[in-house]
């Protein structure tokens, strides 16, 4: 039931994720970030199993950062995006982490830039990209209602038609999102959408 | 039980008789899958089973103004066999930090204990105390190392460190949350209904330790896995300390005292003439 989606801007990048922590019937807690921020000028939304999801952004974040202390430049989206589906390819045969992810990030030289990578080390650069139950509904509403370089104001408008098609059509719909964005003044939360005070 | 279901056979066909051409879709009444099973009310029962939550027991624990609250049943299930009413399910970690257990006792235990000589190694190592937050994440990290190879942990965390009162709930799938307000095991969703109603961030020790003994005790009650005894615990600023360890069955009648039944009318010896 978790959903994660993403869309690519006018110089900007957005991601919007649910925050349910579930275990079967129980909800744990409705306030779960579950957009890590990656570097300075990098999203990365990501959805699947609870260990595994924390431990695998933990993980690519650490090493992005590790790169970053090594070699005195940051990595491009693109590059990071690789060295993950690399991680998840790699471990794909013995161990697999089972977490779907959308990284969005701003270059300076390429502009913003949004990549769909699977549980299976799919690897696409896509516009827009969605995960989940969620994705059922926020893939068309994308498809009919996105165009090219959309304004901040525009994409939200998007994402909170795609929260509420969510909200209203999935059966066990998640209660509350959160918003982030990425552009040129780095990434950053946006905002949150709520039904629940957790 | 099996069912009767000549009801819902039509004997008349639907569309335009038995014209091939029109009706090949048609001419069988309506009708929907039931679950194959010869036994209803078994797979009722099943499917309600199939998403409690596993681990017999009740656990729980909240982050309030004067700290961190922590409860547990006592009871030890194996399947309909009730073990033991006195398990100690609250582990002392060390004098400020908690434990609850729940899920494969050996395992809680053991790598609770574990977590302890960690947590004190890094006390001597850095010569300040480990943050919950720290401790929590030594735990996961473990948990997550065996994930697939049958640990069954589900566990809070709670403790009082530099930043203030810290609760975290991690399990044997490696999940790790941070949180307020807790409640792991078969009885949880029935705490947890408790739990919310009653739950203020302003209460006074005493307020929560009995929102908190409530909450364990109704549990029990409706949940088979979980009874003996409902400890509650406080994590304050200068450690834990026990604070009750009440008997459920006591608990029961002190909440709802037995009215004494109003007798109409005293039998007595017939008089015999």
């Amino acid at each position: 039931m978790e959903c994660v989606f993403g869309m690519v801007g006018k110089g900007f990048a957005l991601v919007v994720a649910d925050s349910s922590a579930v275990n079967s019937i129980l909800v744990h807690k409705s306030n779960e970030d579950k957009i890590m921020v990656l570097d300075s000028h990098k999203l990365m939304g990501a959805s699947g199993e609870a260990g595994d999801r924390a431990q695998f952004t933990e993980y690519v974040q650490k090493n992005v950062a590790l790169y970053q202390y090594r070699n005195n430049i940051p990595l491009t989206t693109k590059a990071a995006a690789n060295f993950m589906r690399g991680e998840l390819a790699t471990a794909l045969r013995k161990n697999p982490y089972m977490v779907n992810i959308v990284l969005a990030g701003y270059d300076k030289e390429t502009g913003p830039s949004l990549y769909f990578i699977d549980y299976i080390a799919t690897l696409h650069k896509v516009d827009k990209a969605a995960f989940g139950y969620g994705s059922y509904f926020a893939l068309s509403m994308m498809d009919r209602h996105y165009h090219a370089d959309m304004t901040v104001d525009e994409a939200i408008k998007l994402a909170d038609q795609c929260i509420e098609e969510i909200r209203s059509r999935l059966v066990v719909a998640p209660q509350n999102f959160v918003i982030k964005i990425v552009d040129q003044d780095g990434a950053r939360e946006h905002s949150w959408r709520r039904t629940t005070k957790d | 039980m099996k069912l009767d279901f000549s009801g819902l056979e039509s004997s008349a066909p639907l569309y335009g008789g038995n014209n091939g051409l029109l009706c090949d879709g048609f001419s069988d009444a309506p009708s929907f899958d039931l679950p194959v099973t010869s036994d209803f009310d078994g797979f009722q029962k099943n499917s309600i089973q199939m998403v409690k939550p596993a681990k017999g027991t009740t656990t729980l624990a909240f982050i309030f103004k004067e700290g961190v609250m922590v409860a547990a049943d006592s009871r030890a299930s194996m399947g309909g066999y009730i073990s033991s009413q006195s398990v100690k399910k609250i582990i002392e970690i060390n004098p400020y930090m908690l434990g609850t257990m729940a899920g494969g006792a050996a395992d809680c235990q053991f790598w609770h204990r574990n977590l302890g000589i960690k947590c004190r190694l890094h006390e001597l190592a850095n010569k300040r105390r480990i943050s919950v937050t720290g401790a929590s994440k030594l735990l996961a990290n473990i948990l997550y190392s065996y994930r697939g190879m049958g640990l069954s942990v589900g566990t809070m965390i709670a403790g009082w460190d530099e930043k203030g009162p810290g609760l975290y709930y991690v399990d044997s799938e490696g999940g790790r949350l941070k949180g307020t307000k807790f409640s792991v095991g078969s009885g949880s969703p029935y705490a947890y209904g408790v739990l919310d109603s009653g739950y203020k961030y302003d209460m006074t020790i005493d307020e929560a330790a009995e929102l908190a003994r409530r909450a364990i005790y109704h549990a029990t009650f409706r949940d088979g896995a979980s009874g003996g005894v409902a400890s509650v615990y406080h994590v304050g600023p200068t450690g834990w300390t026990k604070l009750s360890g009440d008997d459920v069955g006591e608990l029961h009648y002190s909440y709802y005292p037995v009215e004494p039944a109003i007798v109409e009318q005293e039998m007595t010896e017939a008089i015999v003439a």
